[in-house]
């Protein structure tokens, strides 16, 4: 149930969005980290700013005020530590996009399947919730598990 | 006097705008969603709506970083598609409708709804996804659209309970627009997809339908699930069936199902489409 605004606790609504399995939610936080990492995704969008990006890679990336480590993820095409420098999908979506790459095959590239592998695990019905909702409800079953061995 | 004659509710995968601009609707991968769709094509050639009401999130096309309105409404003559980086969709541009726009949005404002009113604005997938699946490949669209945009990307995003409320205040909107119009109302988006990180391609067949089943009768209970529920159970980007809630508040008190269709996957989504009608 959705609680009355003066019975919710921000701090709490904030840190169940950091309980989630192999998720970055696009928090405030992040979007004000990533800002000109997601900036420089979007000029993307128009074609003369694709052609700059694919002449030379680097130099493009120099005239946005990125962090060096945000630069040398994109370079990298390293999309996790992307999104834990603040990037959000929609923005990259038009890296890879202008790489030529499907959304399904970038995507693929966060987990740890071959895109082969990722496209047949959909075929099958995709990842299950099961096991990957709670990393604190994980924790405490793995604990559980250790505890149930000793005794 | 206008009113709302029945709500869409349906995924708008980008793949899906690919496989109509690519002919690809018939082959073993695509032939079961768009067959989905089917009925909802006939079934929309006979209601012929003059506006659609169409909520949709935009991914990074008319906004940026620069700007981010929780909720957005087109007062536009028209609009063009967006280039998503890879060129924009050979379709149509997509006609506006201002007078009943400016309508709404005066409405919604005086209803303490804090409008953002735009004027000038490419649309992306989630707004011609949809249409392309309703109308396939026309000329020119046969029907006029009220583009209303929700972030459901940078966090917080708006509440269910508030999308249904302003669901409930577009309807009192449109029927206090003088002119005889018949209108739908699309909430489009969403069915369990994670399109980021190591959890990325989660689905969950079981949430989804239970979902859908609260789309459907007399029961408000969908605006209380919380954002967290979303995100454990139908992935980040299933966030956006918030949408579809601004749609299924739009249609009052009680709804009749006239079609329902479910599928997994399309590329790293499920997806869903479900037609309602009011039952009041």
């Amino acid at each position: 149930m959705v609680s009355k605004s003066q019975d919710r606790d921000i701090h709490e609504y904030l840190a169940e969005l950091e309980d989630i399995p192999g998720t970055r939610v696009f928090t405030a936080a992040r979007a004000r980290k990533g800002y000109w990492l997601n900036q420089f995704a979007m000029s993307l969008m128009k074609p003369e700013n694709r052609e700059a990006w694919k002449a030379d890679e680097r130099k493009y990336l120099d005239r946005w005020p990125m962090t060096d480590e945000q630069k040398e993820a994109i370079l990298a095409r390293d999309y996790n530590r992307c999104l834990d420098l603040g990037g959000n999908v929609y923005f990259l979506a038009k890296v890879f996009s202008t790489d030529g790459l499907s959304f399904a095959e970038a995507v693929s590239t966060m987990t740890d399947m071959s895109f082969p592998e990722y496209r047949d695990m959909m075929m099958k019905g995709g990842r299950s919730a099961q096991g990957n909702r709670s990393i604190k409800a994980n924790l405490a079953s793995a604990t559980a598990e250790n505890n149930k061995g000793v005794n | 006097m206008a009113r709302i004659t029945a709500g869409v509710g349906s995924s708008h995968v980008p793949l899906l705008g690919v496989a109509v601009d690519q002919g690809k609707t018939e082959d073993e991968y695509f032939g079961p969603i768009f067959k989905g769709y089917e009925w909802t094509k006939n079934w929309e050639k006979e209601e012929k709506p003059d506006v659609i009401i169409l909520v949709y999130n935009d991914h990074a096309s008319a906004f940026d970083m620069k700007f981010i309105p929780t909720f957005a409404i087109g007062c536009s003559e028209s609009y063009k598609p967006a280039d998503e980086g890879w060129g924009p969709r050979d379709v149509p541009d997509v006609e506006g409708h201002p007078d009943l726009a400016w309508h709404i949005a005066q409405s919604l404002i005086l209803d303490e709804f804090d409008m953002t009113i735009i004027n000038e604005m490419d649309v992306d997938h989630g707004l011609t996804v949809p249409m392309s699946m309703m109308y396939g490949q026309p000329e020119k669209w046969p029907v006029k659209v009220v583009p209303l945009a929700v972030n459901v990307v940078t966090y917080p995003v708006p509440s269910g309970n508030r999308c249904w409320a302003l669901g409930e205040a577009i309807k009192r909107a449109v029927e206090s627009f003088p002119e005889d119009l018949n209108v739908q109302i699309w909430g489009t988006g969403g069915m369990s997809h994670q399109l980021q990180g190591p959890r990325a391609g989660l689905l969950n067949r079981e949430w989804d339908n239970k979902f859908l089943d609260l789309m459907v009768g007399d029961s408000d209970a969908a605006r209380y699930i919380p954002h967290i529920e979303y995100l454990r159970e139908t992935g980040s980007e299933g966030i956006e069936m918030v949408m579809w809630l601004i749609m299924r508040g739009a249609l009052g008190k009680k709804t009749k199902c006239l079609h329902r269709h479910y599928h997994i996957p399309c590329s790293n989504t499920a997806i869903g489409h479900i037609v309602l009608e009011p039952d009041n």
